[in-house]
């Protein structure tokens, strides 16, 4: 069995090491090799675990046993050693079918029969290509040799054995088993178990910032139950044996256990792993003991090549290449036919050498000989010189300025090389929506408690005042950059001398953020927290209820609008702790180490109160309700004046004391003054709040008549307390997120005061409001995860002692769970009022575009809890299907939750997105917007982000069924197809004009996951498919990562088209992987979308120029090129064939073999280059301002088949008149073969220059240089191998021809007649096609030109006027023209 | 940076330009130059009606004067040509053509005679032209030894296989070795001026300057540079068509051997089937009278060479040269016609020039 699964486990692994990568990149094919090897050797035996034991101690023997086929740390990333380069590299080479076929050139060349050239002249194409291709990866991998060189020589340090002690050594000699010291901001060298932290707690952060990109600090355990402190961890009595799991590339699972001595295993997870490559953060020193190395570490197992993909202009172009083959095939047949038949009629020529052989035989040798002849023909090197040109426009892209973003410094990332040309042909793009089109900047908006919504209208007036900055600003200063601060902030506070070596050698990037830091235009902020994200301003009415909850009595006397039942205030309480606890937020203060916990404040005498309010309330939200009885009514009356006496002098007193008190910690208990009978006060309180709410508004009146001093004390006390607090505790926090929902509903929670002030692995640190500092114990937590949608955390509640699970997650998943409690008709009606409502809100927001998250708590039984535990804990220490048993355990726990409320968080929309998808929309691109939001809030960033026009029809696709669907479907195509028709019917009535294009502008589809799901079946996905393509746009809302993949690939296949996927995070990985161009947006959410993505940008908006102006030049560019090289190939090779039909088909040419192969190879070959990688068909401006130019190459316009035959028909031409007005010029002289071929040549080559002029869009000093070195580069050579090459080339002598032929007038005669005749049809072709049909980019270039030209004319006019005008001294010292000229000089 | 990102963006290829702790400082931000923001200034040749007009009319205007020059130039080139074959029974070379062999010792004479109806002023060259003959054959245009032709003594005792089947002869190399040799022009042509009064003047042939000079001082050499040019062929055997061996072309010695003008000349071959080759100068004696004098000529032909069997011809061409060379109305023609093309064309483009483009233009603005 375990054989199996081991054999499984390889298979996969083979199968995961060679996908994606091509044929052109076999990259660390070496290292993955090895590293299966060491898998297949002795760990055979071991199945799939690894044993791995200290080095030094007393398990010596056993390591060396065991430890043996380890690998050491050493990294070798290189594919070849200075020994194996050349036959590996030959090898890989050999492996494209380009390069066979030049081989089997080579081969064919051998031939007697058949050698057309000499031996050593054939092989040139070969051997400059390989030589091209082996010198370009021997640069790289010597640049990779570096770099491991000094990754390998880095120094860390390791426990000695023998000097007992940490003694420096290289990351190379660190092996498995290894103990190794960290300190702050050192990297991790290997992956290592955690075995002992600096930090009381255990635990230690890292940044992962090098392996996934992620800037957020994770949190590392130290394995449990190791002695956690201790001065230091002592090495020599540590005789644990550690048993885990073989190195895999799964970097979020690690499975084990650690065997103590005394046969105690304790379990081992992903918690307890330092990965390699991670910087430890805040933490002074960490101990752990290397479990794998090298290349077993899992950032190297992750390590893969860049993706190579085929673009469609290279299908394209293999299909003319088959046609260039058909043509080769062609011309030998002729040739070969020709040469049987002019033999057979030929009787004893002198000139035959070879008799014997009969014609037909003859002819089948001529064959072979001819495509040695005419192998340029082929366009081979094409292949190489695609590559190079795409590196090129690579380059470029890279270096844009307009797709560099500031605030991130970053440039787009191009991973893929070889789809450039893909980006210009882009008819559909599916786009996410979360990090995407927006920020995926949370900020806090509104929320709903209890059924009851909190519109928070101030938050919204200062988002908007906000957005309004920011687009002044133009999102320049408020743009956060996310993480760094935070990470380097806390880093510098702490003392790290120790480790700078090693940072500044490696750590490269904090350095960058330090100096950024020191940058007065940046903020700082922290992570996921913008200032707008953390400066939430609360709700009046939600402050109020929480007031009155901190010092009730105040609260009492507000009695315009309702008191909050005491249920309401524990459901506010606790909401507001969820919101605050409920996440893995890690806390961290400038000031303060983040792993610091502070000691919790003294605890509060009115805690107490709480307490008992909550034990009564929480254990089940409606004892409170089910209890209520006439008995407890009594002592209202009671209870209500003493809370009087109380109010009057808490009134009074708050104010005066707060600012004094507040910076000690125990500063809340001023809110609450020690007043014994404020226990009895609030007690009966909450027994009475719910209970009759009628009385208490009688109370309430009153309270407002006999005090309304002191509310209105409170009233203006508050805001100051409010403004101390913020200054003393907002500055201080630093959130750090995961996700950036988290850190907004934590913000939010901080501006209720209901702060997070620290975490560790037990517990939490939080303020509440009126309470002050509480511990809570933190008992688990259920981290989030796609499949649930939710996460848990289970704490003991510090109030109640209860075991309490608070759950956050989508609104879908809450709401199904939150079942009604039995209890109390009462009760449930209250609880089915509070589901109704905030159902009514989450519906409100999703309108609004916000995100919806519900927030709910489960209290547990004390046995139901202990029951769960177990399973917990045994799935917790499961090796096998760990994650199964977790999730399992997890479900079975949250069920049952009540539903506490819901939180609407906006995510504003980056910048530039409307005009980007106007842009993008405007080019002929269908956007398709792909989200797991609901449908309200789709469609809601549909509007936002103009996808959606107020004219445009929603068509909206839900049903529960297969078969409603497909009624539905066909039903929508008809009202299409209906409305498609009625549109028509007027613009050709003529009479309707304005009003039919100001009518339905378009279908906009939006369809959700289900619906979505019955559609791409089969029988209905080509009616969806149908639909979708009357549609303007299509909105696909609640779907899975699945189906978002399934959805580019039904458009990808059954359309054929090209798609384009963008997305941030990793639900949209399989969408970017299976479009054409997969496009990741490096944001806020990790880099799973970057390192799948072929492209990663930081915003939408440089979706534009990247597709606009770079596709679309990089594929007219390519298409261009591609054009002219198979012309430049057709047109040289017809030269040779000509000649055929004068020297009797023998295969016999009027060149130099020399000068044939290299003219091709060495004379032409440049210039295409730079064509291809320089050249501007149109202005990048205008490219953008004119989206509709896009649509030509979206089309493939440019290299379309009839294009393709016009060029060859071309080429034919020009060959021809190159050919024969030499051949008419010379026929009957007694020129000789070499004389001949020379004007040929020569003018053949001033053709094919010229026709690059006349091509070109741009010419630039670079393509001057480069066309002059080329021709002088075959001038010089030909000169100087006629005069020095006297018996080198031995059949055909170059001797004196050239020279001879360049000193007569003829041979320019000859030149100048042929290249002006090969090019007048082409000159005269562009000319009229640009004369009587104008591209609308030429034009809008003359337009813009006479445009300028008229503008400077008349500004000249103008300023001479002026000028004139200006000597008078009337004029000169009339103020008003002053600024006039300004403006005009300027 | 650590290894696995560097492979990870290094694999992006060349685009990490800050290297692992290099550019500790350095932003990403790329530099603003005019190249790396593809900005470079321009020239952007839109060829329009308008633009490329000129060049039209430029072209025309040259061309069509360069034409008439050629065509001139061409027209005062004299040139006879006369074909002795043999293929017609009334040709008087018709017997010679018909018995032939190689090995045969009677020279087979024929004569022809022939009129110039103008006289030939400058240089008159002599050539023979072949027809239907392919010295550009694949096979035969290798069946050399360069080597061997240079004067290299190892060459000449073991030829290069490209001379193959021409390389040995009874177990001797063969000098000069190859098939272009070996089918070396051996009809003797000589020239007499049948004065008005009857007698035969033969007119003098100048058998040297016919080869370019590079392949006579170059290309071409004698083996061992001994000047007994009978010793330094010593062990090789002539090519199995030719009557005598190498060494005894000429008797001049300058003109002897590999360096014998005749045979650089066969050795240049040619490149179209239908070729002629200069065989002789008739140098120009004083500028009083002309080289060729009109009237009655009579051409002395020694028939050895074979071109029957392959149906080619034979000729002798007699003609003046100019600075283009040879007669050739073509150019002269051609050149006319592409320059009046030219011309034409530019006319069409500068109607449609003002048809199109200031439609094209005013329009544009107008918007």
């Amino acid at each position: 069995m375990e054989r199996l699964h081991w054999v499984r486990h390889r298979c996969r692994q083979l199968l995961e090491g060679n996908s994606g990568r091509g044929w052109y990149s076999a990259a660390d094919g070496l290292p993955n090799k090895s590293s299966l090897d060491a898998h297949s050797s002795p760990q055979r035996v071991s199945g799939k675990r690894r044993t791995v034991c200290a080095r030094h101690g007393p398990h010596q023997q056993e390591y060396e046993a065991v430890s043996k086929s380890y690998q050491g740390n050493a990294i070798r990333t290189t594919k070849y050693s200075l020994l194996t380069f050349i036959p590996m590299n030959l090898f890989q080479q050999f492996h494209r079918s380009a390069n066979l076929y030049f081989l089997f050139l080579v081969l064919l060349n051998w031939v007697p029969v058949v050698e057309a050239f000499q031996k050593e002249i054939a092989m040139i194409p070969l051997l400059v290509v390989l030589v091209v291709i082996a010198f370009k990866d021997a640069l790289e991998d010597y640049r990779r040799y570096l770099f491991d060189k000094k990754v390998n020589n880095n120094v860390v340090r390791v426990f000695s054995g023998k000097q007992k002690a940490y003694i420096d050594q290289r990351w190379k000699d660190v092996r498995v088993g290894d103990f190794v010291r960290l300190s702050c901001n050192e990297i991790i060298p290997a992956d290592m178990l955690l075995l002992y932290s600096s930090d009381p707690r255990g635990v230690c952060y890292i940044e992962t910032a090098n392996l996934d990109g992620e800037t957020n600090l994770k949190q590392r355990q130290v394995v449990s139950d190791l002695p956690l402190q201790g001065e230091e961890f002592s090495l020599e009595s540590f005789h644990c044996r550690v048993e885990c799991e073989n190195p895999n590339d799964d970097l979020g699972r690690f499975r084990g256990y650690m065997e103590h001595p005394g046969g105690l295993r304790v379990g081992l997870h992903n918690n307890n792993l330092l990965l390699r490559s991670c910087t430890v953060r805040n933490t002074e020193t960490v101990v752990g003991m290397v479990v794998y190395a090298g290349h077993e570490t899992k950032a190297m197992m992750n390590n893969s090549g860049p993706r190579y993909k085929r673009s469609q202009l290279e299908k394209h172009l293999n299909t003319d290449i088959l046609w260039c083959v058909l043509l080769l095939i062609i011309m030998c047949l002729t040739a070969a036919i020709g040469h049987g038949l002019w033999l057979n009629n030929l009787k004893d020529p002198l000139f035959q050498v070879d008799t014997e052989t009969s014609p037909g035989l003859a002819g089948f040798y001529v064959f072979w000989t001819m495509i040695i002849v005419l192998q340029v023909l082929i366009p081979i090197s094409l292949y190489v010189s695609i590559e190079i040109v795409k590196l090129g426009q690579i380059y470029f892209i890279h270096n844009d300025l307009a797709l560099y973003n500031k605030q991130l410094d970053s440039r787009i990332q191009c991973r893929a090389l070889n789809i450039t040309e893909d980006l210009g042909q882009i008819q559909y793009l599916f786009s996410d929506k979360t990090g995407t089109l927006t920020e995926n900047k949370m900020v806090f908006r509104r929320c709903s408690i209890y059924g009851v919504e909190y519109p928070h209208e101030e938050n919204a007036r200062r988002l908007e005042v906000y957005e309004a900055e920011k687009s002044e600003e133009a999102g320049r200063s408020v743009t956060l950059k996310s993480g760094c601060s935070g990470k380097s902030l806390s880093c510098r506070s702490l003392s790290c001398q120790r480790s700078s070596v090693s940072l500044h050698t490696l750590a490269a990037e904090s350095e960058e953020e330090e100096e950024q830091l020191s940058n007065p235009i940046h903020p700082r902020t922290n992570a996921f927290c913008s200032r707008v994200a953390k400066e939430v301003v609360p709700d009046p009415e939600l402050v109020r209820k929480l007031n009155w909850f901190c010092s009730p009595e105040l609260a009492l006397s507000d009695g315009s609008s309702g008191t909050p039942s005491s249920l309401e205030l524990t459901y506010i309480t606790d909401f507001f702790l969820a919101l605050a606890i409920c996440n893995s937020v890690v806390v961290s203060s400038p000031s303060q180490p983040r792993h610091v916990v502070p000691e919790a404040r003294t605890p509060l005498k009115s805690l107490e109160d709480f307490k008992l309010m909550f034990q009564r309330l929480s254990f089940s939200p409606f004892a409170a309700l089910s209890t209520l009885s006439p008995p407890q009514m009594k002592g209202s009356p009671v209870s209500f004046t003493r809370r009087l006496f109380a109010r009057g002098k808490t009134g009074s007193f708050t104010p005066t004391n707060s600012t004094t008190d507040g910076s000690e910690p125990g500063r809340e208990s001023n809110l609450e003054p020690p007043d014994p009978r404020r226990k009895l006060d609030l007690s009966s309180r909450a027994e009475g709040g719910d209970a009759g709410q009628t009385e208490h508004r009688d109370t309430e009146d009153e309270d407002a008549k006999t005090n309304p001093d002191g509310a209105r004390q409170d009233a203006e006390g508050d805001p100051i307390r409010e403004a101390d607090r913020e200054s003393d505790t907002n500055e201080e926090l630093l959130y750090e997120a995961e996700s950036p929902d988290e850190a907004a509903l934590v913000h939010a929670a901080q501006a209720y005061r209901c702060t997070l002030r620290g975490r560790s692995a037990e517990g939490l640190l939080v303020d509440l409001p009126g309470i002050g500092s509480l511990a809570v114990q933190l008992l688990h937590i259920l981290p989030f995860d796609s499949n649930r949608k939710k996460m848990s955390v289970v704490v003991r509640h510090p109030l109640t002692g209860h075991v309490v699970v608070y759950t956050k997650g989508a609104d879908s998943v809450i709401m199904d769970l939150a079942e009604t409690p039995k209890g109390a008709e009462q009760a449930q009606e209250i609880y089915s009022h509070i589901r109704e409502q905030t159902q009514i809100h989450l519906d409100g927001y999703a309108r609004e575009g916000l995100r919806t998250l519900c927030i709910a708590k489960k209290i547990v039984e004390e046995e139901e809890y202990e029951a769960w535990l177990k399973g917990q804990l045994l799935a917790e220490s499961s090796i096998e299907n760990r994650e199964e048993l977790l999730l399992e355990s997890a479900q079975r726990l949250e069920t049952n939750l009540t539903l506490l409320g819901t939180t609407g968080i906006v995510d504003r929309l980056q910048e530039e997105v409307p005009e980007t998808i106007e842009a993008l929309q405007r080019a002929g691109i269908k956007v398709w917007i792909l989200t797991g939001d609901k449908k309200e809030t789709a469609i809601n960033i549909a509007y936002a982000c103009k996808l959606l026009c107020p004219n445009d029809q929603l068509l909206t696709a839900s049903c529960g069924s297969k078969d409603a669907c497909a009624v539905l479907l066909e039903e929508l195509k008809v009202e299409v197809q209906r409305s498609e028709a009625s549109l028509t019917e007027p613009t050709a009535a003529g009479n309707h004009g304005e009003s039919s294009s100001g009518g339905v502008a378009g279908f906009v589809l939006v369809i959700d996951g289900r619906t979505l799901e019955w559609a791409l079946q089969e029988e209905l996905k080509s009616h969806f498919l149908e639909l979708s393509q009357g549609c303007k746009a299509v909105i696909c809302c609640r779907s899975t990562p699945l189906q978002k993949s399934q959805v580019v690939r039904l458009v990808r296949d059954q359309l054929g088209v090209m798609t384009l996927a963008v997305g941030d995070g990793a639900n949209d990985v399989s969408m970017i992987q299976v479009a054409d161009v997969g496009i990741g947006i490096s944001g806020q959410e990790g880099m799973q979308a970057v390192m799948s993505s072929d492209f990663a940008i930081s915003r939408f908006k440089h979706l534009s120029k990247l597709l606009l102006v770079h596709g679309h030049l990089c594929y007219s560019r390519l298409a261009n090129m591609i054009l002219y090289f198979i012309y430049k190939n057709v047109m040289y090779v017809n030269l040779l064939f000509w000649y055929q039909f004068f020297c009797g088909f023998s295969g016999g040419v009027m060149t130099n073999a020399w000068v044939l192969i290299l003219f091709n190879l060495l004379f032409t070959s440049v210039p295409p280059l730079i064509y291809g990688v320089l050249d501007q068909h149109m202005p990048a401006d205008t490219l953008m301002e004119l989206p509709e130019l896009y649509q030509a190459v979206q089309t493939s316009k440019v290299y379309v088949p009839y294009v393709f035959w016009i060029t060859v028909l071309d080429a034919f031409y020009q060959s021809l008149v190159c050919f024969f007005v030499p051949y008419f010029a010379l026929a009957g002289s007694s020129v000789g073969v070499l004389s001949f071929g020379s004007p040929i040549n020569a003018s053949a080559l001033l053709i094919i220059l010229l026709h690059q002029v006349i091509e070109s869009h741009t010419l630039t000093w670079i393509h001057a240089l480069v066309l002059v070195l080329s021709g002088a580069s075959y001038f010089g050579f030909v000169l100087l191998f006629g005069v020095f090459c006297v018996t080198c080339s031995p059949p055909t002598n170059p001797v004196g021809v050239e020279t001879l032929e360049m000193s007569q007038p003829l041979f320019y005669i000859v030149c100048a007649l042929t290249t002006v005749t090969a090019l007048l049809p082409r000159l005269l072709f562009r000319a009229l096609c640009n004369t009587l049909r104008p591209a609308a980019a030429l034009t809008s270039a003359q337009t813009d030109r006479v445009d300028s030209e008229r503008y400077r004319k008349k500004m000249q006019r103008w300023n001479l006027s002026h000028s004139k005008a200006n000597k008078l001294p009337v004029c000169a010292d009339n103020p008003g023209l002053e600024p006039g000229t300004d403006s005009v000089e300027s | 940076m650590m290894a696995s990102s560097y492979n990870a963006k290094d694999e992006d290829g060349h685009i990490t330009v800050s290297g692992p702790g290099g550019g500790t400082l350095r932003s990403k931000k790329p530099e603003n130059t005019a190249f790396k923001q593809q900005r470079l200034p321009a020239w952007q040749p839109i060829l329009t009606a308008g633009t490329v007009l000129p060049a039209f009319f430029i072209i025309g205007l040259l061309f069509i004067p360069i034409g008439i020059g050629l065509f001139v130039t061409s027209n005062n080139i004299k040139e006879f040509e006369v074909d002795y074959t043999g293929v017609d029974m009334s040709s008087p070379c018709f017997n010679c053509s018909q018995n032939f062999s190689w090995n045969s010792t009677r020279p087979c004479t024929c004569t022809i005679p022939f009129y110039l109806d103008q006289p030939y002023e400058s240089n008159v060259y002599v050539y023979y032209g072949l027809s239907n003959f392919y010295q550009n054959h694949r096979r035969y245009v290798k069946s050399r030894d360069d080597s061997q032709l240079n004067g290299d003594v190892n060459s000449l005792m073991s030829p290069s296989k490209e001379c193959e089947p021409y390389a040995f002869h009874e177990n001797k190399p063969i000098a000069p070795c190859g098939a272009i040799a070996n089918s070396m022009f051996n009809d003797t042509l000589e020239l007499f001026y049948n004065d008005p009064n009857g007698t035969r003047i033969p007119i003098p042939l100048n058998t040297t300057g016919i080869a370019w000079w590079t392949d006579k001082h170059v290309k071409f050499g004698n083996p061992g540079g001994n000047p007994n040019l009978t010793a330094a062929f010593q062990g090789t055997t002539k090519p199995v068509n030719w009557r005598r061996p190498v060494y005894e072309l000429d008797a001049d010695p300058g003109n002897n051997g590999f360096i014998n003008e005749d045979f650089i000349v066969w050795m240049r071959t040619a490149a179209l089937p239908t070729f002629r080759k200069l065989y002789r100068i008739i140098n120009k004696k004083s500028s009083m009278v002309p080289t060729l004098p009109r009237g009655n000529y009579t051409l002395e032909v020694v028939y050895n060479y074979p071109v029957r069997s392959f149906e080619g011809r034979k000729r002798v061409i007699l003609s003046t040269i100019s600075w283009m060379g040879g007669k050739n109305p073509f150019l002269g023609i051609a050149y006319i016609t592409v320059g009046s093309v030219c011309f034409f064309l530019g006319v069409v483009l500068l109607i449609v020039h003002h048809k199109c483009g200031n439609r094209n233009n005013s329009a544009d603005i107008s918007n």
